[in-house]
Order: structure tokens, then sequence, then C-alpha cells
């Protein structure tokens, strides 16, 4: 990615001032601060999304891309201008190949209802991680039951990274479809999918990536990695519910199938024949979400601002702070130690059920997510039923950290 | 004090002399230790409550009477649950299905001030163990 690394100087940010730009922050949870690390389950909003969704409402509003008036080409222009900052976000090189989806899970569908029963055939093989969220497995398992496809899944090590040996015996001339989460939801693993890529583009496998937990905490630039999929949802990068990108490369998605159909998608319908509009359009039947696509943009436009180089850097050193601070909390059981892992801290304390564990840090305020994470095989592989799971973005700080490890010990204080 | 020599009326007595949420959760864990044991064969896939984030089991034995009492009996891994399992056994075991379905499990809720010091009903499992409870007395009224 070719953003220049500021200064050192410059990146002594003001985080005061970027936790001040979230609202909730002001509000508390039975008397005490609001401690949300559940970031990962979906971001809070700053103001300027807020604000752009609420403008659109109040001053810019109608529906888009075929209204005459001002309003709507207003709105037109404010949407699409998103598709432009998305392709700028994960340097794209054409915005037609950025479709609005509802979130990634939708984005996992299109591609596997589309793409895959039109190119993949019985006996073909899908290749999943063993730390896939269920978005990422049961789309290909509906598709494997109905083209008689095989799933493989690459298994992880104890550590929670991808056994890279074993998922290279995995590959083979059957292997139509890798599909890779590339940051763990559940585990916060981050996968080298550069690689992964690159193996199965070897074999002429086509490549998913569920870039969800990526990119809110890391710059993702599609070309470099050469994915053929990446799908995001906006809520998790601090943009409204609803919205999210399927980026696809131009040639796929010209050779693919239109999935839904309905308004918006078409060029010209009788009742003998349709014919499709062009892309991006083919692939976004119905009147869109509007608020959610331009509030989107703000969203990327704020991460912009504070830039992917700064939080990298104030991430890794919370993320430090709170890795040493939870080894120093007796019985607790830390799932998921990879090298290269982001912004998701996933444990147990030993004797102490998930569920328990949340229910007080609640009343404590501090807001954790328990249970499986939408990641049963994951769970399954480390031998536990769920975790307690304190995921960051960007508004977290140490005090945070400190105010969970309080909560922690209490915890144990009450079921000592 | 064991579990089965407590009424439901003594436990929303104690409850109300807690002024502290925390003395309130360990009096709840207490209940739920106090459970007598579920037997291992009831742990299984047919005995399991679902819509619980923990893993919940439950089982129902039926009196001798005309009509008969039920009686539950259950387990569950998250402690919590388990102490609000105990709750809905004092309000419900040992009464007919006529009786448990004609029971405001609610209104008994209410008086303990649960809505207030749990999570909602949904996450801590309380709402699927009361339907069923529900069930298992629909169930032996057929």
């Amino acid at each position: 990615m070719n953003r220049p690394a500021p200064s050192p100087a410059s990146w002594q940010f003001d985080h005061a001032a970027i936790r001040g730009d979230f609202p909730i922050f002001s509000r508390t949870i039975y008397g005490n601060p609001l401690t949300f690390l559940d970031s990962a389950a979906s971001a809070q909003k700053p103001r300027v999304v807020i604000d752009a969704v609420r403008n659109l409402y109040e001053s810019g509003y109608a529906n888009i891309h075929r209204g005459i008036y001002m309003l709507s080409q207003e709105a037109t222009d404010a949407y699409e201008a998103t598709r432009e900052t998305v392709r700028q976000l994960i340097n794209a090189e054409r915005t037609e190949e950025c479709i609005f989806v509802r979130g990634a899970t939708e984005g996992i569908n299109l591609v596997a209802q589309s793409y895959g029963r039109t190119f993949l055939e019985s006996g073909d093989e899908i290749i999943l991680s063993n730390i896939e969220h269920h978005s990422n497995i049961v789309p290909w398992q509906l598709l494997r039951d109905e083209k008689k496809l095989k799933l493989r899944v690459a298994p992880v090590n104890d550590d929670g990274q991808v056994d890279l040996e074993a998922y290279k015996a995995l590959l083979g001339p059957r292997t139509k479809m890798v599909a890779l989460v590339h940051v763990s939801n559940a585990i916060g693993t981050i996968l080298p999918v550069k690689e992964m890529i690159a193996l199965a583009h070897e074999v002429g496998a086509k490549v998913l990536i569920d870039g969800c937990q990526a990119v809110p905490h890391m710059p993702v630039d599609v070309r470099e990695l050469d994915a053929d999929f990446y799908v995001f949802s906006g809520h998790k990068i601090y943009g409204p519910t609803g919205i999210g990108v399927l980026y696809a490369k131009f040639d796929l998605l010209e050779a693919m199938p239109p999935w839904q159909g309905g308004g918006d998608m078409i060029s010209t319908v009788t009742f003998e024949k349709t014919t499709y509009n062009d892309l991006p359009h083919k692939f976004e039947a119905g009147t869109p979400n509007i608020a959610g696509g331009i509030g989107l943009k703000a969203a990327l436009d704020y991460v912009t601002s504070i830039g992917y180089f700064q939080i990298q850097e104030y991430e890794k050193e919370l993320y430090a702070y709170a890795s040493e601070r939870l080894r120093q909390v007796n019985s607790l059981r830390m799932i998921g130690t990879a090298r290269d892992k982001a912004a998701v801290l996933s444990f147990v304390l030993e004797g102490i059920h998930p569920h328990d564990t949340g229910t007080i840090l609640d009343r404590e305020g501090i807001a954790v997510r328990t249970g499986h994470h939408c990641a049963q095989p994951t769970m399954d592989r480390f031998g536990v039923t769920a975790t307690v799971r304190a995921s960051f973005g960007i508004y977290n700080n140490k005090a945070d950290v400190d105010r969970l490890v309080a909560g922690l010990e209490k915890v144990k204080e009450i079921f000592g | 004090m064991a579990v089965a020599e407590v009424t439901i009326d003594e436990v929303i007595e104690t409850f109300q002399l807690f002024d502290d949420w925390e003395d309130r959760y360990r009096y709840i864990i207490d209940l739920g230790r106090q459970l007598p044991e579920l037997p291992e064969r009831y742990r299984t896939e047919t005995y399991k409550v679902r819509g619980c984030a923990s893993q919940v089991w439950f089982n129902v034995k039926r009196s001798g009477d005309m009509p008969p009492r039920l009686t539950f009996e259950g387990d569950s891994d998250a402690m919590i649950v388990k102490g609000l399992m105990a709750i809905l056994f004092l309000i419900y075991s040992g009464r007919t299905a006529r009786e448990i379905m004609e029971t405001d499990a609610q209104a008994i809720l209410d008086r303990l001030d649960l809505a207030q010091h749990l999570s909602p009903m949904r996450t801590n499992g309380l709402f699927s163990m009361l339907q069923r409870i529900g069930q298992m007395a629909a169930a032996a009224a057929a």
C-alpha cells in the first residue's frame, strides 16, 4: 500500500480526542463508565457517521440512480462517492469491482450462489480454515450439498495459526475455491493470506477472503494480496449496520450471473427476456441501503483521517499492554496465542463459565462477548464450548484494560 | 440451609435484605450450588434446554398422586444460570401441571428485582427455562 509512513512525531496523536469523537462514551452502565470491549461484534459510531446519516435524512434524502430531480441526483452522487472511497481504501483497480451488499455474510453468499453454482462441479473441492466464522462455512456447505462438492478443512496449530504445510497438502487439481478469514473473529489470529492466496493460485483455485476483522485495524490492498474476492462489513469499521462490500476482480464479476433479480440490476425487461445492467449494478437488485452507504463513506473517511499507520501503532501498544495484564491474572487461559494477532483477546477463567464471567463484568459496565462467537469449530479445536472475548476498537485505552482486569478479579472473588 | 428447605417467599425476603448487587449474585450462586446433582444419564441432547447461551439440562419426575405433582431437576455449566434454575424450581417443583400453568412467574421474578440485576432474559436462559417448564407441564396435563 502506497501510503507514506508519517514521521514518529505525527503519530503521537490525541487519543482522548478520538475517544471523544464517539458520543456513546458519555453514557454510564449501572453507574459505571462504559468499558466497551465488543468491537469485533460491532463497533461504536463516531459523530461524523451519525451526522452523515442524520444530514441525509434531514436535508438530502431521495431514492437514487433514476431520479431526474436535484435531491435524487445529490443522494446518488453521495452514495456513489462511497464506492470510490471503498476502491481507494482497499486499492481496487476499478469502482465497478466494489459491490455493495448488506454485510460480509451476504457477500459470501453472493459468491457461493453466483460464482459457485456456475463454475464449480461435482467432485470439486473447497478449502476452509479450521477457524472460520459460521458465515464463511455455511454458505459453502449449502453449495456443497447442492453441487456434490467436498469441503476440506485446513487445520490450525495449538497457537491458533494455520498449519501451512497441512494447507499445502490439501491443495490439488480439484481445489476450485479457498475461503479464508483474514483475521479470526474468535481468537484474533492474522492468517498469512498473501502466501495462502499465492499457493491456491498455483493450483488454479480462486480465493475469497473474509476481511471483517482486518479492515478496521490494518491497511488492506486487494491487488497486493491478489485476492479474487474480498468481503467486509461496514458496521465493524465504525459505519452503519446493513452495508458491506464485496470486492471481486472485474473479469470474475463479468462472468458471474446475477444473484438476485429486481430493480436497479436490469437494463431492459420484457416478459420474454431481461438484459442486465452493467457492473456494479448487476449485483445490486432493489433500492439499496442509501443511508448506510453514505454513512459508510463517513466511517471510512474517519479511519483514513486517523491513518492506518497510527491505528496500528496505537492498537499494537494497547494489545501488548492488555496481553501482559491478562497474563498476570491467575487461572486465566488464553485461547489463541499466535505471534500475529490483532485486537482480539479470547480466554477462559478456569472453573468459571464464560457466561458467568460476562454477567458479572456487565454489572461493572464492561461489555465483552461470551459464547462461541459464531465459530463453533474453533471452540471445538481448543476443547472449549465458549470463551470470554475482549476485542478492541480505536477508542479503547489502557484504562479499559485496567477495568477489565479489575472486573475479572471481582469475578474470581464472587465465584471463589 | 439446603435449597429444598427454603421457600420462594423466604428467597424473596432474603433478596430484599441485600442492597448490594454482588450479594444478590452470591446468593443466587449459592442456591445453584445447593441444587441436587442431576444424574449423568440426563445430561444428553434429549434433556437439553435450547436457547440458552450456556448448557442447560432439565428432567421432570411425577409423583404417584392424582393428579401427579411434578418435581424438576436440572443442571447447567454456568453457575448463575444454575442459581436462576434453582429459583424456578422453588416456584414450580411439587405442584400439579395445572398449578404450574396458572402460576405467574413473571410477577414473582419482578419481586426478586431480577430484571434490574441480571442480563436480559433471552441471554441468561431464564426465558428458555420458563418455556421448557411450561412445555413439560403441558405435556403432563395432556
